[in-house]
């Protein structure tokens, strides 16, 4: 044990950390914070369609769509939620010089991020939605509303606290994910834990890195339950 | 006026088809509170639910306002929704919207202007008495105010009818009454024709002026209120209308006794002492099995099981005893005799 804290984290180490730390901390904190903010807003704009469709085109929903399109969905979403994140990077690479003109770097990794985390989110989306009450579907038909009326009008609104629960964790993984972006030259705290951590022997780092992510998942739960709470309507006050 | 036209509707289940509906005619006049009754699994709901089309009929059709509502296409049948509404037992609304919300989103769906639509809800909270409620949401009130609030939202496209399915059934007594008065009021302050779906005779009994009796999917009886209850025909009906006789006091297989139901109709009727008189002047101690009386559109109703001691021959005096009475129908009670064939009187 006293071995291992000589190796690691003796003054010599401890001290490049913290030249580390003040040097690299806050610029890479910001990166990471854009990439999975960017990488989760492109996610739900494509996932919480997708969800709205995966539900409302089911054979026992308000607008059944032809079954060989939702099995052809249902498929594509599952396959590309089972390819590890890591894979799908150097997979998507033409795809993502044909997005955004390059295959690395900060911008890159956001490419294969959307597509690893759209399918996830629709997932979720897809869940929350199949929580709101038949009753109140059958209500909103029942008052002459058409499909879209329906989705925009009763199914959105009531499940937003579900939702707002459901992109949480989205972000949260999505966070945890942009530490793989190093594999294609994107920053962030993940790429600099390995770089400048792992692969200089330095703990310090590593483990610094790792309280920043930390404390931003921390943060993210915090506001989304937060935000969640507030917005449902159905506790009594 | 709406029109069922022999009416089916089955379903495919796992276990095979089931059919909901078999051959269902009806019509209800404009202005009607017409009362669907049955136990459930009757096919009340199906039935509901097929005359504004959100269940399909798979034969025979609804004509409303000289429309095949079945022939419409899904535009037309949307805007027939806004004419023919609907309430529910579990009142249905949006947990997440406030009360003005609720009733304005039937408005925003025809898009009414904001402005007129807020108006028009606040009008209609004040019909239905809850003015104070606008910014409450529905996780606050009260289940009785909850179905207020989706009476109002019912009312907002200005409809025709009126669909109530089960709508007093989660509520308790006091309440249900109170929403019952609601609806009467709306049927004649706003001239709605209303379908009450019920499991509950008191409810057909306290607002419905015609009655439509629904068992395994099928009409077994119907007309006006005060006729199908105090002369019920079907088998459906009297095990509605007449309440179950307790426990260990059904007449004994064994005996000779006979039971008579015996059903007065009006005040002349309950003012003599029926069966003390029949004791003095025949001779014959009437036991009572049970006995309920109610109030219909103002007049009294009563029914009477009585077991009459004896053979044959007493059962023949006593019915003619009683049914020299004014406004008395005598008859054997098949259900709760051991003699199948059923002896009727009447005397107007």
């Amino acid at each position: 044990m006293n071995n291992y804290i000589a190796t690691y984290y003796n003054a010599d180490k401890l001290a490049k950390a913290w030249s580390v730390i003040q040097a690299d901390f806050l610029r890479e904190t910001g990166v990471t914070l854009y990439i999975t903010l960017m990488a989760t807003l492109f996610a739900i704009l494509i996932g919480l369609p997708l969800g709205v469709l995966l539900v409302t085109g089911d054979q026992k929903g308000i607008h059944p769509l032809p079954k060989p399109l939702m099995t052809f969905l249902n498929g594509l979403i599952n396959l590309l939620r089972s390819a590890p994140f890591i894979i799908l990077i150097v997979v998507l690479m033409p795809i993502t010089r044909a997005i955004v003109g390059r295959a690395v770097g900060n911008t890159a990794v956001i490419v294969p991020l959307i597509i690893a985390a759209f399918p996830f989110v629709a997932r979720l989306v897809e869940g929350s939605l199949r929580e709101v009450n038949p009753n109140i579907i059958e209500m909103s038909m029942s008052m002459g509303a058409s499909t879209w009326q329906t989705v925009t009008h009763v199914m959105l609104p009531e499940s937003v606290p579900s939702l707002i629960t459901s992109f949480t964790t989205a972000v949260t993984t999505i966070l945890g994910y942009t530490a793989m972006s190093g594999a294609v030259g994107g920053g962030g705290l993940g790429n600099l834990a390995i770089t400048q951590g792992q692969q200089r022997y330095n703990q310090a780092v590593l483990l610094a890195a790792l309280i920043v992510l930390v404390i931003l998942v921390q943060v993210f739960q915090s506001v989304g339950t937060w935000l969640a709470k507030k917005a449902d309507k159905r506790i009594k006050e | 006026m709406i029109e069922l036209r022999n009416l089916s509707k089955s379903f495919t289940t796992a276990g095979g088809p089931v059919d909901a509906l078999k051959h269902v005619s009806l019509t209800i006049r404009d202005g009607d509170i017409y009362g669907i009754i049955g136990m459930s699994g009757a096919g009340k709901s199906t039935l509901v639910r097929c005359i504004n089309m959100l269940e399909r009929p798979t034969e025979g059709s609804v004509i409303w306002d000289g429309k095949d509502l079945g022939a419409l296409s899904k535009k037309e049948i949307q805007q027939v929704r806004h004419q023919i509404t609907m309430i529910f037992q579990s009142f249905n609304l949006l947990m997440q919207r406030t009360c003005l919300e609720n009733i304005m989103l039937p408005l925003k769906l025809i898009h009414m202007p904001r402005a007129q639509a807020k108006a028009r809800a606040l009008e209609l909270l004040e019909t239905v008495g809850l003015p104070d409620k606008a910014n409450a949401y529905p996780a606050q009130l009260s289940g009785g105010q909850q179905q207020r609030v989706a009476i109002a939202r019912a009312l907002a496209t200005d409809p025709k009818v009126l669909l109530c399915d089960e709508a007093t059934s989660a509520l308790d007594p006091k309440t249900t009454h109170a929403i019952l008065e609601l609806i009467r009021e709306i049927n004649r302050k706003l001239g709605i024709t209303v379908i009450v779906i019920t499991h509950q005779m008191s409810v057909v009994q306290e607002i419905c002026n015609r009655v439509a009796i629904l068992e395994n999917g099928s009409v077994v009886e119907e007309g006006e209120v005060s006729q199908v209850f105090s002369y019920p025909k079907a088998a459906a009906t009297k095990a509605l209308v007449y309440p179950d006789v307790a426990k260990g006091m059904e007449p004994d297989d064994g005996e000779n006794d006979q039971t008579l139901r015996v059903v007065f109709q009006g005040n002349d009727a309950s003012k003599k002492p029926m069966i003390a008189s029949m004791a003095i002047d025949c001779h014959i101690a009437a036991t009572i099995l049970s006995a309920t009386t109610r109030t219909l559109n103002g007049k009294a109703y009563g029914n009477m099981l009585l077991r009459i001691p004896g053979g044959p021959d007493e059962l023949a005096r006593a019915i003619k005893y009683l049914s020299a009475e004014p406004n008395v129908v005598v008859q054997v009670d098949a259900e709760y005799s051991p003699e199948s064939g059923r002896m009727e009187a009447q005397h107007e």
